[in-house]
C-alpha cells in the first residue's frame, strides 16, 4: 500500500513539474535526422549524457532533414532550443552573422578539443571564434566494382595518368568507367570539388569558396581541362541528368558501370541495390598534380548553441560531452560514420576503416561545395557543373557567368 | 416607452437601408481574408524587393534586411536566368493557347448522343481531375530515356539487348535515347506538353456546358439556309460559345502564368535553368534550400505581378464592357 501511495505521490508531483512547465534545469535538444540509424545512436548518446547528469532533464526534438532546414530560420529567433543541430562552413555563416549563434570557444578550450579536433576547426571557426562542435563526418572518394576490376586486372590507380589507363581497359571491355545522377546537381559539385583540390589544392578550394579567387582564373580553368579529360577518356553514364544519385546506382548494381565519385552513406544504397561488401571497394580519388598535400572533402555534422537558448550552461556541458572522445566512439559505431574526435576509435567496417585513414592524414579538409561557397552562389555554379557536363563547349560561357554571380554574391 | 422607441425607429433603419447595408455584411468576411491574404502581401512584398534579405532576424527579433533601392531590379535586368524564364513564360503562354482549340473540337466531337457517352467524357475530364503533381510524375516516367515509353519505344528501335562483362543483361544501342527533360532545348515543350493534357481537358469541359445551351432552333434555321460543316461552325455556333471561349482564355492565361508545380515535379527548373520560369525562379531564390534572397525573389515576384496585372485588368474591363452592353 505505502509503496502505491509513493508511486502516486511521485506521479502528482511528476504532473505537477510538467504544469509549471520549463525548469532551469531542462535542456532542449532539436536534432535533424529521423533514419533509424543515426536517430537511435542519438537517443542513446542522450542517455549516456542523463546518466552522468541526473539533474539535467533533457527535452529532446527530432526532425526530418528537410523540414529542420526550414524550421530552424523560425526557432532560432522565436522559440530557440538550447542544442540544435546544424552544418559547419558556409552553412552557418547566415546564422553567425545575425547573431544567433553562440561562441564556444570555452568549451573548446577547457574540454581539449583545440588539439583533438584540431583538423576541423578551422571549419568551425568564422571571425575568428568557434561556433559549435562536430559529432560525425564520412569520407568521399571513388567507390567502385571490386568484381569488374578484378576481372579486367586493374589495380586502384593512385596517379591521374594511371586512372586515365583503367578507364581504357574498362571503355575497351564494354564498360562505363563512371556513373553519376546530376539531377539534383550536388554530385557534380563532388566531380568538381575532387578535381579541384588534386589539381590546385585546399587553399584555392577556400579561396575559390570564399570568393576571393575568380572562376575564370587559369587554375579553375585547368580544374575544367582535367575534368573534360575525365569526361573524354573515361566517360560518364548516359542520360545522367535525369537520374538522382539513387537512379544512377542502377548502372552501378548491374555492371554497366564500374566506378562511383561519392560520399560513404552510397555504401548503404549499393548494398540496397543488392551488391555485398565484396563485390564494392574504395579508393581515394588520384593525384593529379603531383606532391600537392592531400585534401579531402569530409562534411561533418555539428551542434550549436542559439543566442536565445534559455540554459547555456547545461548546453556547454552537453557540448563538451558530445566532442569527448568515447562518445563519438560509440555513435559514430552505430550511425556508420567517422568520429571527428582524433582521439575516439572507428569501427572495424572496412570502408570506415579506410575513411579513417584517408580523412585522419589529410592535408586539409573541405566540408563540400555546396557548404563552403554561400547558398546562391553554391546554385549557381552547380547548375554551371552540369551545364558543363553536358555541354563543355560551352566552358567559357559558364565561367563569366559565374564570375558575375560572385560578384553580386560575395561584398 | 423610449426602449422600443428606439427598437422601433433602429428596425425602420435597418429595413430602409437593407439593400446597401446587408451586401456589405456579406462581403465584409471575404474582403477580410481577401485584404490579409492578399492586397497586404502584395504591397509587403513590393516593399521588400527594395531591400536585401536572407530571411532571418536577429537575436531580439529584429529583420536583418538592408535597403539597396533598386539594386535589385538592376540585377534582374543582367540575370541571363531571369530572361530564361521570361522567354519560358512567354512560350508557356502562347503554346498554352492551344488548350483553347483542342478543347473546342473536343467538345465538338464529344457532343453527340451515342450510348455510353458519359463514360467517354468522363474519361476526357479525368486529366482535369487528378493533381498537377501526378500529371508531372507521369509524364516524368513517360519521357524517361531509360524506362520510361518514350525509351521503351527507342530500345525496340535503335538498341539491341546484349550481356556485359559480368553477364547481366544490357542494351547496346546504335544512337542514344533523347532525354527531352534533361535537354535544355526540349524541356520546356515537354513540360509545357504535359501541362497542356489537364488544360485541354478544362477547356473541353467549359465548353460542353456550353454546347448545351446553344439554340437548337437557330442551328435548325441556319440548316435550312444550307449552312454545314466550318461555316455552321464559324457563323452559328462559335458566336454562341463567346462567353464559353471567354472564360477558357481566361483560365488559360492564368494557368500559363502561375505554372509552377509541374516544373517543380519535372524538371525543378533545370537542366541549369533552362526551365525556369519566373514564378519558378521566384520560389528558387527566395524560399528554396540555396536560395534566402528573399529582396531579390521579391523583385521577381513584382514583375511576374505586373504582368498578371496587365491581362488581369484586361479581363476585368472586358467583363465590366460585356455587363454594361447587356444591361
Amino acid at each position: 500500500m505505502i509503496h502505491n501511495t509513493k508511486t502516486l505521490l511521485a506521479g502528482v508531483a511528476a504532473a505537477a513539474f510538467m504544469v509549471t512547465g520549463a525548469l532551469a534545469d531542462d535542456l532542449r535538444i532539436n536534432f535533424d535526422d529521423l533514419n533509424p540509424g543515426p536517430k537511435k545512436a542519438f537517443e542513446d548518446m542522450v542517455e549516456m549524457f542523463k546518466a552522468e547528469n541526473p539533474e539535467i532533464n533533457v527535452i529532446v526534438n527530432i526532425n526530418d532533414r528537410e523540414a529542420h532546414k526550414t524550421a530552424i530560420r523560425n526557432f532560432l529567433t522565436a522559440d530557440a532550443p538550447d542544442i540544435t543541430s546544424w552544418y559547419p562552413g558556409n552553412r552557418m555563416g547566415p546564422f553567425v552573422d545575425a547573431g544567433l549563434f553562440e561562441a564556444v570557444d570555452d568549451v573548446w578550450a577547457d574540454a581539449g578539443f583545440d588539439e583533438e579536433m584540431a583538423a576541423i576547426k578551422p571549419t568551425m571557426t568564422r571571425d575568428g571564434k568557434i561556433w559549435g562542435v562536430p559529432y560525425s563526418y564520412y569520407q568521399w572518394g571513388i567507390y567502385y566494382r571490386k568484381d569488374i576490376f578484378d576481372l579486367l586486372k586493374i589495380a586502384e590507380p593512385k596517379t591521374w595518368a594511371e586512372l586515365m589507363a583503367s578507364c581504357k581497359v574498362m571503355n575497351d571491355n564494354g564498360v562505363k568507367p563512371f556513373t553519376i545522377g546530376t539531377k539534383y546537381l550536388w554530385t557534380a559539385a563532388g566531380v568538381f570539388d575532387y578535381i579541384n583540390l588534386r589539381t590546385n589544392g585546399y587553399d584555392v578550394h577556400n579561396n575559390l569558396t570564399a570568393g576571393k579567387i575568380k572562376y575564370t582564373d587559369d587554375r579553375i580553368k585547368q580544374t575544367f581541362v582535367n575534368w573534360k579529360q575525365m569526361m573524354d577518356e573515361c566517360g560518364f553514364v548516359d542520360n545522367h541528368a535525369s537520374m538522382s544519385w539513387q537512379d544512377a546506382l542502377a548502372p552501378f548494381a548491374n555492371g554497366d558501370a564500374a566506378m562511383y565519385v561519392m560520399g560513404n552513406f552510397a555504401v548503404g544504397g549499393m548494398k540496397d541495390a543488392g551488391l555485398t561488401e565484396e563485390q564494392i571497394d574504395y579508393f581515394q580519388f588520384p593525384e593529379i598534380t603531383a606532391g600537392l598535400p592531400r585534401a579531402e572533402e569530409a562534411p561533418a555534422d555539428a551542434f550549436f548553441i542559439p543566442s536565445n537558448a534559455k540554459n547555456k550552461e547545461d548546453a556547454k556541458k552537453f557540448l563538451a560531452f558530445v566532442g569527448r572522445a568515447d562518445v563519438q566512439t560509440k555513435m559514430n559505431a552505430q550511425i556508420g560514420q567517422l568520429p571527428v574526435n582524433s582521439k575516439a576509435e572507428v569501427s572495424d567496417n572496412k570502408f570506415i576503416q579506410e575513411g579513417f585513414a584517408t580523412v585522419s592524414t589529410a592535408a586539409g579538409i573541405a566540408q563540400f561545395y555546396d557548404r563552403d561557397a554561400p547558398a546562391a552562389m553554391a546554385k549557381a555554379g552547380m547548375e554551371g557543373f552540369q551545364r558543363f557536363m553536358l555541354d563543355p563547349s560551352s566552358l567559357d560561357e559558364i565561367l563569366t557567368e559565374l564570375d558575375r554571380i560572385q560578384g553580386e554574391v560575395y561584398k | 416607452m423610449p426602449a422600443t422607441e428606439f427598437q422601433a425607429s433602429q428596425i425602420s433603419w435597418m429595413s430602409r437601408n437593407k439593400l446597401v447595408v446587408m451586401p456589405w455584411a456579406f462581403l465584409i468576411p471575404a474582403l477580410i481574408f481577401f485584404a490579409i491574404y492578399v492586397v497586404i502581401p502584395i504591397f509587403q512584398s513590393i516593399t521588400l524587393s527594395f531591400y536585401e534579405w536572407n530571411g532571418l532576424y536577429d537575436g531580439d527579433g529584429n529583420s536583418t534586411a538592408i535597403w539597396v533601392g533598386f539594386e535589385n531590379y538592376k540585377r534582374l535586368w543582367s540575370d541571363p536566368k531571369f530572361w530564361v524564364s521570361l522567354k519560358n513564360n512567354v512560350l508557356w503562354l502562347s503554346l498554352f493557347m492551344l488548350a483553347v482549340p483542342l478543347g473546342l473540337f473536343i467538345a465538338l466531337f464529344l457532343n453527340q448522343t451515342v450510348p455510353g457517352m458519359r463514360f467517354y467524357k468522363s474519361m476526357f475530364f479525368f486529366p482535369f481531375v487528378i493533381s498537377q503533381v501526378v500529371v508531372g510524375l507521369t509524364f516524368g516516367w513517360f519521357y524517361n530515356p531509360d524506362f520510361g515509353v518514350v525509351g521503351g519505344l527507342w530500345k525496340l528501335a535503335f538498341c539491341e539487348e546484349t550481356v556485359n562483362i559480368l553477364g547481366n543483361v544490357t542494351f547496346k544501342c546504335s544512337r542514344t535515347p533523347p532525354d527531352i527533360l534533361s535537354s535544355s532545348q526540349y524541356a520546356t515543350y515537354g513540360i509545357i506538353a504535359a501541362g497542356l493534357w489537364p488544360q485541354v481537358a478544362y477547356c473541353m469541359i467549359l465548353y460542353l456546358t456550353g454546347l448545351n445551351n446553344v439554340a437548337v432552333e437557330q442551328i435548325e434555321a441556319g440548316r435550312l439556309d444550307g449552312a454545314k460543316g466550318w461555316k455552321m461552325l464559324w457563323y452559328l455556333v462559335l458566336p454562341q460559345l463567346r462567353p464559353a471561349t471567354f472564360i477558357a482564355l481566361v483560365v488559360t492565361v492564368i494557368g500559363a502564368l502561375r505554372s509552377f508545380d509541374m516544373i517543380a515535379v519535372m524538371t525543378q527548373g533545370g537542366p541549369y535553368g533552362s526551365t525556369n520560369v519566373l514564378s519558378y525562379y521566384m520560389f528558387e531564390t527566395a524560399i528554396s534550400e540555396y536560395g534566402e534572397r528573399y529582396g531579390y525573389g521579391s523583385s521577381i515576384a513584382t514583375v511576374l505581378f505586373i504582368i498578371m496585372l496587365f491581362f488581369i485588368s484586361y479581363f476585368l474591363w472586358r467583363m465590366y464592357k460585356d455587363e454594361k452592353s447587356v444591361s
